[in-house]
């Protein structure tokens, strides 16, 4: 626990760093009209940081050793987490309609072993009731790709 | 302005179109409780891009709904699966599921239900009457006012919230920072894009609480190992019948609950604490302590009336001040901003029929919720039945939709994501999350009110102690900063072992 505190900490003083580097280009003072742009952030950034650096303390003089996350955590945490990137990133091309259906049965498949019949059955349907519900009844467009231009849409 | 426009407010609720959003919100609602993963705040963000089209007195009117049946929903899996779907309901299982081990669910779903009714109840009629005089006063308020009570909201997060003070600091420094990315309107700069196209539009709080509510939750409960073994509910009209029978008994129980859920919910993250310490003073106060935790109704009710209480009276400062008291609120507030409304007392004096149609919306969403509830808990209970690999693909895919739908941008999905890995880890170090979220959406709002503070006083904080409001506020706000730093001293000067309190974030 205490390294992933330390590391936390250390990452979010990187960016409060980054934060006041901004903010002094673009000026913490007074200017024609009240505060300047960077005013606000200024504060915001120097304040984290020095409660950061409080956290980094509190953890190296009190921080329990258990770790973050065992390796029994982490495995199942993982499984949920790289399909559902790879979703993002499939929708980033294929549109959400394929990549939700792809990602539905794989899952499906793969952590639950459902059977064929199920997974074809869930993947393909949740789509098409997405495309109704969304699409058609809400006319919230959502992500598509080259299958649904194909269709026309 | 005054409660003379409840009839008004009424006739708005009643609208066919209106209970029919209702029934559709409290559905939504009762359905995202029972999930684990997904929550009130949650089923909000994702539904917010749904209503930019609809006329702003449904749109709340739906966002409500789904929050009041995601309050009764989370004590449907606290009771037969054992799994608090919502934070506060986590002491609801402390009696609930042993009641239902024990063959006794029916009963402990009816307690849980009407205690959740009559805490939303007692805390409607509350709103009713103050809200008014709230927004009366409310009224007044310039600019260090209203950003001495934002100070004051983040001082509660600090000095009352449980866990590491300092990490809730963090948090809520982090939300105001990533509010702060993208174009300064006052000045039209563009602030921390360092020339990145994609960063101009800044960080969108909804996208902000999917993610971190919604994703980081689901890693979270995969993590833990999830595993659904429910109890049949028993459920039918005898047992309710004969539960209400015993109710009444416990009116101590209910009225304790009432209170400490009001009085903790209109400050930030409420329901939690609330719901806890309704149940250790009901245990404290019962003949039978020792009964307790092995399926006490008693048990069961106070939690629930608590709970209930908090999260309705969580939206009092929202609609009064502009303030949200809840994550779920803050979602709400962001919508009211979206609609083109402006969230705080003014929306009293230009618009009577939305704020009275919300409040009358409580006492009908809640009747109408507790029927629901009711009558269809088997129905609900049996979403929990769905498989794992069949649900969690579906969470993911739902909160990927709500992220999209808000700008069209893919951008925002890839941020989910982060958001989710971001809240995980938060999560697991302690960094109590509604804060952040809090800050996020109040951000542009509080940084308005300072600056404007400032050019009326020419740059002195001096403003915020001279102005009699103002200089009260700020006061109780720096006595909630400093509070983490004197209990401990406190009780060391008072002889008390000093003890580490319960750890209670929503």
């Amino acid at each position: 626990m205490r390294a992933a505190d330390l590391i936390t900490a250390a990452v979010l003083m990187l960016l409060a760093g980054v934060v006041l580097f901004d903010a002094v280009r673009l000026g913490i003072g007074w200017g024609t009209d009240g505060p300047k742009s960077g005013f606000f952030p200024f504060w915001l950034a120097t304040i984290m940081i020095a409660t950061c650096a409080v956290i980094v303390l509190q953890a190296l003089r009190r921080g329990s050793a258990a770790p973050f996350v065992t390796r029994e955590q982490l495995a199942p945490v993982l499984k949920v987490l790289w399909p559902a990137a790879g979703m993002v990133a499939v929708t980033q091309f294929l549109g959400l309609y394929v990549a939700s259906a792809l990602y539905i049965g794989f899952y499906m498949r793969w952590v639950g072993r459902h059977s064929w019949l199920a997974v074809m059955a869930l993947s393909l349907s949740i789509p098409l009731v997405t495309f109704l519900v969304f699409e058609k009844w809400l006319l919230v467009p959502l992500p598509k790709g080259p299958f649904e231009a194909w269709l026309g849409y | 302005m005054g409660i003379e426009n409840i009839a008004l407010g009424f006739q708005i609720a009643f609208e066919p179109f209106n209970l029919f959003v209702a029934v559709v919100g409290l559905s939504l609602g009762i359905i995202i409780g029972v999930l684990p993963g997904l929550g009130g705040a949650n089923g909000v963000a994702i539904l917010l891009p749904l209503t930019f089209r609809m006329p702003p007195n449904s749109a709340i009117i739906l966002l409500t709904s789904l929050y009041w049946g995601a309050l009764f929903g989370g004590a449907i899996t606290s009771v037969l699966f054992n799994i608090p779907g919502e934070p506060w309901s986590v002491a609801t299982t402390f009696d609930g599921y042993p009641m239902a081990r024990k063959g006794q669910g029916g009963a402990a779903l009816t307690g849980a239900f009407t205690s959740s009714f009559v805490g939303a109840f007692f805390s409607t009629v509350l709103i009713t009457l103050f809200a008014p005089l709230l927004a009366d006063v409310a009224l007044k308020f310039g600019p260090p006012e209203i950003f001495s009570i934002q100070f004051l909201t983040f001082s509660a997060f600090v000095g009352l919230g449980g866990g590491n003070p300092l990490k809730s600091l963090v948090s809520i420094l982090l939300g105001f920072i990533l509010a702060a990315v993208g174009l300064d309107i006052v000045t039209g700069q563009l602030r921390m894009t360092f020339g990145i196209a994609e960063l101009m539009t800044g960080f969108d709080f909804i996208v902000a609480v999917i993610g971190l509510f919604g994703i980081g939750e689901i890693l979270l409960s995969v993590e833990e190992g999830l595993s659904f073994k429910g109890v049949g509910t028993g459920m039918n009209l005898r047992v309710v019948l004969d539960t209400w029978k015993v109710l009444p008994r416990y009116w101590r129980t209910f009225i304790r609950g009432c209170f400490i859920g009001f009085w903790m919910g209109f400050k930030p993250g409420g329901a939690t604490p609330a719901s806890f310490m309704s149940y250790s003073f009901a245990k404290r106060f019962s003949k039978n302590p020792e009964k307790f935790g092995k399926g006490e109704l008693e048990g069961v009710v106070a939690p629930e009336t608590a709970a209930h209480a908090a999260g309705v009276a969580a939206m009092l400062p929202m609609i009064t001040l502009g303030i949200p008291g809840s994550p779920t609120a803050a979602v709400m507030l962001g919508g009211l901003i979206i609609w083109g409304l402006q969230p705080g007392p003014m929306l009293f004096v230009e618009k009577p029929d939305f704020v009275w149609g919300l409040i009358a919306s409580m006492y009908t969403g809640n009747i109408i919720g507790v029927l629901m509830v009711l009558a269809f808990v088997p129905f609900f209970a049996a979403i929990l039945r769905i498989p794992f690999a069949i649900l969690t693909p579906l969470i993911v895919v739902v909160c990927a939709i709500g992220s999209y739908a808000v700008h069209n941008n893919m951008i925002d999905v890839w941020y989910m994501l982060i958001f989710g890995v971001l809240g995980y880890v938060f999560k697991k170090l302690d960094y109590p999350l509604a804060p952040l979220v809090l800050a996020l959406v109040l951000g542009d709002l509080a940084e308005n009110a300072l600056r404007q503070s400032l050019i009326m006083s020419q740059g002195s904080l001096t403003i915020f102690a001279t102005r009699p409001i103002a200089g009260i506020i700020t006061a109780v706000a720096l006595f909630f900063f400093v509070l983490p730093v004197l209990t401990p001293w406190w009780r060391r000067l008072r002889g008390r072992p000093s003890r580490g309190g319960v750890t209670t974030h929503d």
